[in-house]
């Protein structure tokens, strides 16, 4: 039945949890510190000198966000600001402490990245404080519908315009604007296009969900209500030929997948996702050179090519020396993964050496956390648009940061994204602060207590006036 | 550095990474263990004596909430409509939502040309007291005399007019 759709799962009256929310940022500020006098100690002897800089940073901007959230969305999510601010500080400290490696630090790889990650984190949290202080309400954007549609669109083919797309390391996902630097416009289309999936399906899942024939188990949906998840199936094919890069594409489909079975109820679109997505991997990975060598270097990251260590193989070998408790902060060897790969797409193999499997999984955790708060805003939001685009933006953060762990732990093909907050890269941070300030405006007014409802006119006590 | 500083420190801030992770689990364990679901099984005896204030009990701490098979006494068991077309009909009141309008998908489909495709609701709050929700229909949904505008509490024995059905919730 539909009206499970509007079943909320509240904890009650809570408070707001303001306070909760300030103590858990302190110390979300104090970890990342403590692991910079870490790294400073293990590498030098003594405390770094921009501890007191990247410290005061650090906790100025989440100071300032703190403070905005308290006036702006004060019955947000207590948790979900302390773990990005604890994954982005951490990030900032393992791309410093890569910058400590001459190897990997010299001017043809971009030099020390710290101080421009700092700088992106900053810009982030700017965009995370203008989403709250201008989006009042949620619901504004489900206006803009099939605006996001084409907007997402053109963020996801810019790349392919000739003149600014660039292509680097076999993906064609970047764009260079002049003046402003490169930028990943993929990062941004993930919550344009999750705009779009909660209007539209808003609007059509009774259409999806109820006219459908039953056969074998399965709801069987109209040829025309398949329509647009072929569509989007084909545009996402599309990333994959064009662009050559297949995280972008398992990223738009799937959510598209999951936003489907969340407003349909419907498990068939699973198994239809499932197939598509799994058809066209293989068609793409035997008829794309970039993507079958990919595969084939998951597939045999030993023996790829005689005397040539695949980076999927160095990241395996990084993870086992670092062991179950790590071989400490500023005292493991990946600086030894070819390029700049090491401070983005595979940061999380520093984790998973200096910190163990003890680290990787604490890790991993405060990713599940926010993402189970996100699927909670969604539970708790009372509008199906708000209970869409919560759930919407969590998967966006979920498949992204499945993609790329499930990359660098060999569980599937590499692709080219970044771990969301972790890894180097400007676009993203961005993106995801935004994202974050999204979920806390949805979570703000989900969790605001109900007003009391009006007195009825008729309930009230006759009264005698007299003149 | 000592090898012995090293190693308290690299051990040292694994404890603090995973006492983060566990302080921010300690902060939603109210998410873990003490939600409301608004589906609850209702399991009550017809001869038992009214509902107490309803508004009395809104105060309370959410921690006495947690048990959730206990009965609200004198709660409504079942929803009869005694007037309209599907007068008679009856539906037992098990803890889950009634939708109400001329939708083919709701509880209780409505063939009156005054009711809206989806009409109105009627679902338990947390505490198992049920109310009744206009959901934007063209003709309005009357508890009593009056017309909805917000989700209200329906008192015991009050008629729920929608078009020229007529619905009471009864013990």
């Amino acid at each position: 039945m539909s009206s499970t759709s509007n079943t909320t799962v509240s904890t009650g009256g809570l408070p707001s949890r303001r306070n909760t929310e300030l103590a858990m940022l302190v110390f979300a500020v104090l970890v990342p510190v403590l692991a910079y006098a870490n790294v400073g100690l293990a590498k030098d002897g003594s405390l770094p000198a921009g501890m007191a800089g990247y410290g005061l940073g650090l906790g100025l901007l989440a100071g300032v966000t703190h403070l905005v959230v308290r006036r702006w969305a004060p019955y947000a999510d207590p948790l979900m600001l302390p773990i990005a601010v604890l994954l982005n500080g951490l990030g900032l400290v393992l791309i410093w402490r890569l910058d400590q490696e001459p190897t990997i630090t010299t001017p043809a790889l971009g030099g020390p990245m710290a101080p421009n990650q700092l700088l992106w984190s900053a810009v982030g949290v700017a965009l995370f404080l203008a989403v709250l202080l201008f989006l009042k309400d949620h619901r504004i954007l489900q206006r803009y519908t099939y605006i996001s549609m084409v907007v997402a669109l053109f963020l996801l083919v810019m790349p392919l315009i000739p003149g600014i797309g660039r292509q680097v390391n076999g993906a064609r996902i970047w764009v260079s604007l002049p003046g402003i630097g490169s930028l990943q416009p993929a990062e941004f289309a993930k919550i344009v296009i999750a705009v779009f999936f909660a209007g539209y399906l808003m609007v059509k899942r009774d259409a999806l969900a109820l006219a459908s024939r039953r056969v074998l188990g399965l709801y069987l949906p109209r040829g025309r209500d398949l329509g647009p998840i072929l569509v989007i199936w084909g545009i996402s094919l599309m990333i994959l030929v064009f662009e050559t890069d297949l995280g972008t594409s398992l990223l738009f489909f799937g959510v598209f997948v999951i936003m489907l079975y969340v407003a349909t109820e419907r498990t068939s679109w699973i198994v239809f996702g499932l197939l598509l997505s799994a058809g066209g991997a293989v068609f793409v990975a035997s008829f794309n050179s970039h993507v079958g060598e990919r595969v084939d270097q998951w597939l045999n990251p030993l023996e790829y090519e005689p005397g040539y260590v695949t980076e999927t193989a160095q990241v395996v070998f990084s993870f086992g020396s670092g062991g179950l408790l790590g071989s400490g902060l500023g005292q493991g060897y990946t600086r030894l993964i070819q390029g700049i790969a090491p401070k983005s797409d595979y940061i999380l193999a520093t984790v998973g050496e200096e910190l163990g499997l003890a680290g990787l999984m604490a890790v991993i955790l405060l990713y599940a956390l926010l993402i189970e708060r996100g699927f909670r805003t969604a539970l708790a939001a009372r509008d199906p648009f708000g209970k869409l685009l919560a759930m919407g933006l969590t998967a966006v953060f979920a498949l992204q940061t499945f993609v790329v762990a499930g990359g660098v732990l060999g569980v599937i093909p590499l692709t080219g994204m970044t771990m969301p907050f972790l890894a180097q890269g400007g676009s993203s941070v961005i993106a995801n602060w935004a994202l974050i300030a999204l979920l806390l405006r949805i979570s703000d007014t989900a969790r605001r207590p109900a007003p009391a409802p009006a007195p009825s006119l008729d309930a009230e006590e006759t009264q005698v006036v007299r003149a | 550095m000592s090898e012995l500083t090293l190693t308290v420190m690299r051990l040292g801030f694994l404890a603090v990474l995973w006492l983060f992770v566990i302080v921010a689990v300690q902060v939603i364990r109210s998410d873990l263990f003490g939600t409301r679901v608004t589906q609850r099984p209702v399991a009550r005896r017809a001869d038992q004596q009214p509902a107490p204030q309803r508004r009395a009990e809104r105060g309370r701490p959410p921690a006495q909430d947690r048990g959730r098979g206990k009965t609200r006494r004198g709660a409504p068991t079942k929803l009869v409509i005694t007037e309209g077309s599907l007068t008679g009909t009856t539906v037992a009141l098990q803890g889950q939502t009634i939708t109400l309008g001329r939708a083919h998908d709701s509880t209780i489909v409505l063939d009156d040309d005054y009711a809206s495709g989806r009409h109105a609701r009627i679902y338990p709050d947390r505490d198992g007291q049920w109310i009744v929700e206009d959901l934007g229909s063209t003709n309005g949904t009357y508890l009593d005399r009056g017309r909805l505008t917000t989700p209200v509490p329906i008192p015991p024995g009050a008629p729920i007019r929608i078009g020229k059905t007529v619905i009471e919730l009864r013990k």
